[in-house]
């Protein structure tokens, strides 16, 4: 909401610094700023008057426009499509200051050749001046602007800029920030009495309103005045609107927007005229009923929309926007004013259902009380008639099946400061709410009160509403700031929470760098990171997505982190290791999706960096395979591989991580089909683990081991066994046995030395026994044991 | 061969290998074959219970002046060897110290990450607890319990991500939440008062991407119900907060704003670490930067859920992370975060 300065000083008088204004506006809920319109920033901008416009030698679509300064006449060329012989408009010398119409950068004014005509000077448009944002034609200044003048002179003004929340439609008004103004710096604010003459027929006998959905609208009120000359506005009314970001139309639309900016009640004119057998109705839509809406666009509608109709047809939006078939013209004599009141869910579906908002709608579905309907009808038919000319009917119609007994609400000091932490005085809680128009009756308690509510106030219909208008008026600087002193709640933080940080940390310490994807992505990254087809489980799917990338909620990490991967290898020539933890989102039936905390890691080989001591770093399988072993032993965890079968994997080369029978996760190397599909040329490794799968077996309470402390015996052996044969198989086998400690493999071996088919297998044994000092032939006897075992099940023969 | 000559023998071979020694390991494996138990000196000295007195005084003295001997040639041997290493150690050229070391790869968290660990430090040691919910949503928990019903306008400032999930089974419509909010009403759900929790999570907008504006964000909620629970200790609490995290010098502001789930409700801002408060370009010429929305939990938002509003009273806040790193290390661009850039990344 933008309310001029000038404005505002016709309801409370301002005498403060305006910068202490804003930040007390601010302060109180409406982000206030100061804009200054005009002042130095329009230094070398003049009100001039279009002399003559003549067609430009070289380019059709411009003009050559000569204009009257009073003492000059410079011809600029110009482009605008409302260039209108006679207008006074504002001139721009070069070197003034002004606002690139396209970029929106401040910029100097320099002389120009636009297709081979010299400029020297520009008509401005409102954009250029920074009064608003429009840019399709030249500002037109009112006829009595003085020629030659500075513009700053004739148009400057301050403007108040509020950002207003939803809360407050009061405040997209004048006089409701004149009222916020008066609370906050102790002014009190004065509305002139409203009075005309009402010199035509009885309003009664020339029209009649029907409410045919009365909870779609309260209250519905009209006058009608005759005998109107449509016109311009005068100066200062355009400058109002101008300076408030509206675009002056005509004198009756003027006013209507005026009266919407003074009081915060949109308001519509109907040629009264164009009105079939003069009766309103106000109802519902029908199915598919179409409307030509003011702005020329064909509105098709349905039952749940508001329309203002006449006895056979639709003339207008409720409270979105009137119709063209029974739009003011030039032609128009006979306006009926409405001023009514309407649900505001409705008119929200209404205007978003249409993707049509307006100003009217914007404060319609934020509230607008229906006592506001008549003070706001009774001002804008004054000033048409002041404006317009004609008169006006006798009496006003005002149907009203929605009037309701407005209820107090009581307040009580003792709540007011048990909520605020303050220690206000029933007189303090008084006076702040009688300041901003609240009524104060005292009530049997000492210290409360009933309160009745203002009429132009929607947005207070509880006690809390009342100590925030204590609070604000008060101010929240002068609540006092405290420590919570109740008793401490129980704390029982989900094991998640920890186990997400361990496992964050430990890949950071394993050099992992952490990254964050978005959780939207499309169907073909799903479908890219897996060989094997339908995927499963199917995503979820958006109904109102941005892009096309951002379509599905993700079934699994890798396609992001695949992506991220591709992106970096052209700017990483060394190894590269990167990790994801968050949720993946499987739909479920008739519920919430399952959201599962994932980790996925890719570890990419150096893509050729050379280092002159590079230590032969060797990424391969076991590398990836090492750092969940890492991972999982630093969560004290134990985990065993087997093979796998996952499809986004090659074949052969993956396993499935299994920690106490169930299976948390994935390991391998990128399947090529994928490597390929993401252009991803280096060797890459990946695993993949279910946090919510590892997370039972995240134990957070292990037993003390106590300290070996008798010396262990070491044994080497060398075992020749079948090439098929795995490490798991002979593990197994040596592990079964009791005083068996420490195992290491210490080679693997195949070639010329070991029979084809078979593979040497060195591992390096530790005895040890918790409560003596095993002897050599204890040690030996063991591991006849094991290798009788290993030759019997396994096949295995020592090496010679 | 006499014991005598033995030790005669004895004494020329051992000093001769001796002198052939070269290093402290070898030197170590001397001394045991030597002079240790098994050695033949050992041996003669055990003997000597079986000698007749005279012999036994003779080979006696004889043994122990090997030992000594020995000993003797140890120790110094010992101390030649050692001073011969240092000397070799210092006298040799040094090593170009310059050259690069072998670089151990260090990986760090993402920077949201790593700031929302360190929010929820604060927020923990004034006795809250971290807690999380579900990022796909029901209408109920994201707007409707909130006060927010189907056509109201703040809906508007929150464009939602709709779940397109068929229309059987009569459920309700599901979306992404657009904040964290909707755990107020889930654990309050659950937990009676008193408690006090913090959300920490993404949400999501529907939201066309620049530099300012990206579909996914995370947002930390706040929540604290109890009996006597005011707007002061509301302030007190997020000035506490914003006195630790940007530091003690940095002024805070506490306005008033509006959000359909609090009453009263407050906005927190603080100066902008850029121009201290006289206004520039990074905070828009207002000399502060909003940080969090905040208010008292809205009486009808505890009858919901079935506290008693005369009863308890309670304070709800709720903040965007990646602005906190967005103005503490001056990045200008949101996208950033979530582009998985390493040469971004590797910079927090
Ligand atoms: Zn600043």
């Amino acid at each position: 909401m933008k309310a001029s300065m000038s404005w505002l000083r016709d309801y409370v008088a301002i005498d403060l610094p305006l910068g202490e204004l804003a930040r007390k506006l601010t302060m109180a809920g409406a982000e206030a700023t100061v804009i200054q319109i005009g002042g130095d920033r329009w230094q070398g901008v003049v009100i001039g008057r279009i002399a003559a416009i003549d067609l430009h030698p070289n380019a059709d679509r411009l003009r050559l426009v000569t204009v009257d300064l009073g003492t000059q006449q410079p011809t600029v060329v110009c482009g605008a499509p409302n260039l209108r012989l006679g207008d006074k408009i504002a001139f721009a010398h070069t070197g003034a200051e002004l606002i690139d119409g396209y970029s929106g950068q401040r910029a100097v004014l320099k002389p120009a050749r636009i297709r081979g005509v010299t400029s020297s000077g520009m008509v401005c448009s409102e954009k250029e001046l920074g009064i608003s944002d429009s840019h399709e034609g030249i500002m037109v200044l009112s006829a009595d602007a003085p020629l030659g003048q500075p513009l700053a002179d004739f148009l400057g003004d301050t403007v108040l800029d509020l950002e207003v929340t939803p809360n407050r439609p009061d405040l997209l008004s004048v006089i409701g920030v004149a009222r916020e103004v008066a609370a906050l710096t102790g002014q009190s604010v004065s509305v002139a009495e409203v009075s005309y003459p009402e010199a035509g027929p009885l309003v009664a006998e020339e029209v009649a309103v029907e409410i045919a959905d009365p909870d779609l609208c309260p209250r519905y009120c009209a006058s009608l005045i005759s005998g109107i000359k449509i016109g311009d506005s005068p100066g200062w009314l355009k400058e109002r609107l101008t300076a408030c970001g509206m675009r002056p139309i005509n004198n009756i639309v003027d006013v209507t927007n005026y009266v919407m900016l003074e009081y915060g009640q949109p308001l519509h004119g109907f040629d009264y005229d164009k009105i079939r057998d003069k009766k309103i109705i106000v109802r519902r839509a029908g199915e598919g009923e179409v409307l030509v809406s003011l702005d020329g666009v064909e509105r098709s509608l349905n039952r749940e929309m508001l329309v203002i109709a006449d006895s056979r047809r639709m003339i207008a939006i409720a409270g979105v926007m009137g119709g063209a078939n029974s739009e003011v013209s030039r032609d128009t004599t006979s306006i009926l004013l409405e001023s009514a009141s309407f649900n505001p869910a409705s008119i929200h579906y209404t205007s978003h259902g249409l993707g049509l908002t307006s100003e009217a709608s914007m404060r319609f579905e934020r509230a607008v009380r229906p006592e506001l309907t008549l003070p706001a009808l009774r001002r804008a038919t004054q000033l048409m008639l002041e404006l317009a000319g004609g008169q006006a009917a006798k009496g006003i119609i005002d149907v009203y099946p929605g009037q309701k007994e407005r209820q107090p609400i009581n307040l009580r000091t003792s709540r007011t400061n048990q909520i605020l932490g303050m220690e206000l005085t029933a007189e303090q809680i008084a006076a702040t709410l009688s300041s901003l128009g609240f009524e104060l009756q005292k009530a049997a308690t000492d210290g409360d009160f009933r309160v009745m509510v203002p009429y132009w106030r929607s947005d207070i219909s509880l006690e809390v509403d009342l100590i925030e208008e204590v609070a604000r008026v008060v101010g929240y600087e002068a609540i006092p700031a405290t420590m919570l002193s109740s008793s401490m709640p129980r704390q029982d933080p989900a094991p998640i929470l920890g186990l997400k940080k361990e496992v964050r940390q430990g890949l950071a310490g394993f050099g992992f760098q952490e990254v964050i994807t978005y959780s939207l992505t499309s169907r073909e990254l799903l479908e890219k990171v897996v060989t094997a087809h339908p995927l499963k489980p199917a995503p979820l799917h958006l109904a109102n997505a941005m892009t096309a990338d951002q379509e599905y909620l993700r079934t699994s990490l890798r396609g992001n982190l695949l992506s991220a991967l591709a992106a970096n290898i052209r700017h990483e020539d060394g190894a590269i290791r990167l990790f994801e933890l968050g949720r993946v989102y499987l739909p479920r039936d008739n519920a919430l999706p399952d959201e599962v905390e994932m980790l996925c890691g890719l570890l990419a080989a150096s893509g050729g960096e050379k280092s002159w001591n590079a230590s032969s770093e060797t990424i391969d399988f076991f590398a990836v395979k090492g750092v969940v072993e890492s991972l999982l032993a630093h969560l004290y965890i134990a985990g065993s591989y087997i093979e796998a079968g996952d499809s986004g994997l090659r074949p052969g080369w993956q396993a499935a991580v299994i920690v106490n029978g169930d299976k948390i996760g994935v390991i391998g190397e990128l399947h090529s089909k994928v490597a390929e599909a993401f252009e991803i040329l280096r060797p890459v490794y990946l695993f993949e683990v279910s946090l919510a799968a590892l997370l039972p077996h995240a134990l957070d309470c292990r037993p003390f081991q106590p300290i070996a402390r008798f010396p262990a015996v070491v044994r080497d052996i060398a075992l020749v066994v079948d090439s098929r044969v795995s490490h798991q198989q002979v593990m197994g086998i040596i592990r079964s046995f009791a005083l068996v400690g420490k195992v290491t493999l210490f080679d693997v071996y195949t070639g010329r030395q070991v029979p084809p088919g078979k593979k040497s297998m060195a591992y390096r044994i530790s005895f040890q026994s918790k409560d003596h000092t095993l002897t050599d032939e204890q040690a030996d006897k063991i591991l006849k044991e094991i290798l009788d075992r290993l030759a019997g099940e396994l096949g295995a023969s020592l090496r010679a | 061969m006499s014991a005598i000559q033995q030790l005669e023998e004895l004494k020329t071979t051992a000093l001769a290998e001796l002198d052939e020694i070269a290093d402290l390991r070898r030197l170590a494996s001397w001394r045991v074959r030597y002079l240790g138990k098994k050695s033949r000196l050992t041996g003669i000295l055990r003997g000597l219970a079986g000698l007749s007195l005279e012999e036994k005084k003779a080979v006696g003295a004889a043994a122990n002046k090997l030992k000594l001997t020995l000993e003797e040639g140890f120790e110094q041997w010992q101390q030649a060897l050692r001073d011969k290493r240092v000397l070799a150690s210092t006298e040799k050229e040094g090593i170009d110290i310059s050259l690069p070391g072998r670089f151990q790869p260090a990986g760090r968290l993402h920077p949201v990450t790593q700031v929302t660990a360190e929010i929820n430090d604060i927020f923990i040691s004034m006795g809250f607890e971290v807690v999380e919910g579900p990022e796909v949503e029901l209408d109920y928990y994201n707007f409707e319990a909130l006060n927010i019903p189907r056509e109201h306008p703040a809906r508007d400032t929150m464009a939602t991500l709709w779940v397109d999930h068929g229309t059987d089974g009569g459920q309700q419509p599901m979306l992404l939440r657009t904040h964290t909010s909707p755990m107020q009403i889930r654990v309050m759900e659950k937990v009676p008062p008193p408690l006090r929790i913090v959300v920490p999570g993404k949400v999501y907008r529907y939201e066309a991407t620049d530099a300012t504006h990206i579909p996914m964000f995370y947002q930390i909620e706040g929540l604290a119900v109890d009996k006597g629970i005011t707007m002061a200790d509301l302030k007190g609490t997020l000035y506490e907060f914003a006195r630790r995290f940007f530091g003690e010098d940095r002024r805070v502001r506490f306005r008033c704003d509006y959000f359909p789930f609090v009453e009263p409700g407050a906005e927190m801002a603080i100066e902008c670490a850029v121009c201290r408060g006289s206004g520039c370009r990074l905070c828009g010429s207002s000399g502060w930067i909003e940080i969090l929305g905040a208010g008292m939990v809205h009486p009808w938002v505890l009858e919901r859920v079935n506290i008693d509003p005369e009863i308890y009273s309670g304070f709800a806040f709720g903040m965007g992370i990646e602005r906190i790193p967005m103005l503490r290390y001056g990045v200008d661009d949101i996208r950033l975060f979530y582009g998985s850039d390493l040469r971004f990344l590797r910079q927090f």
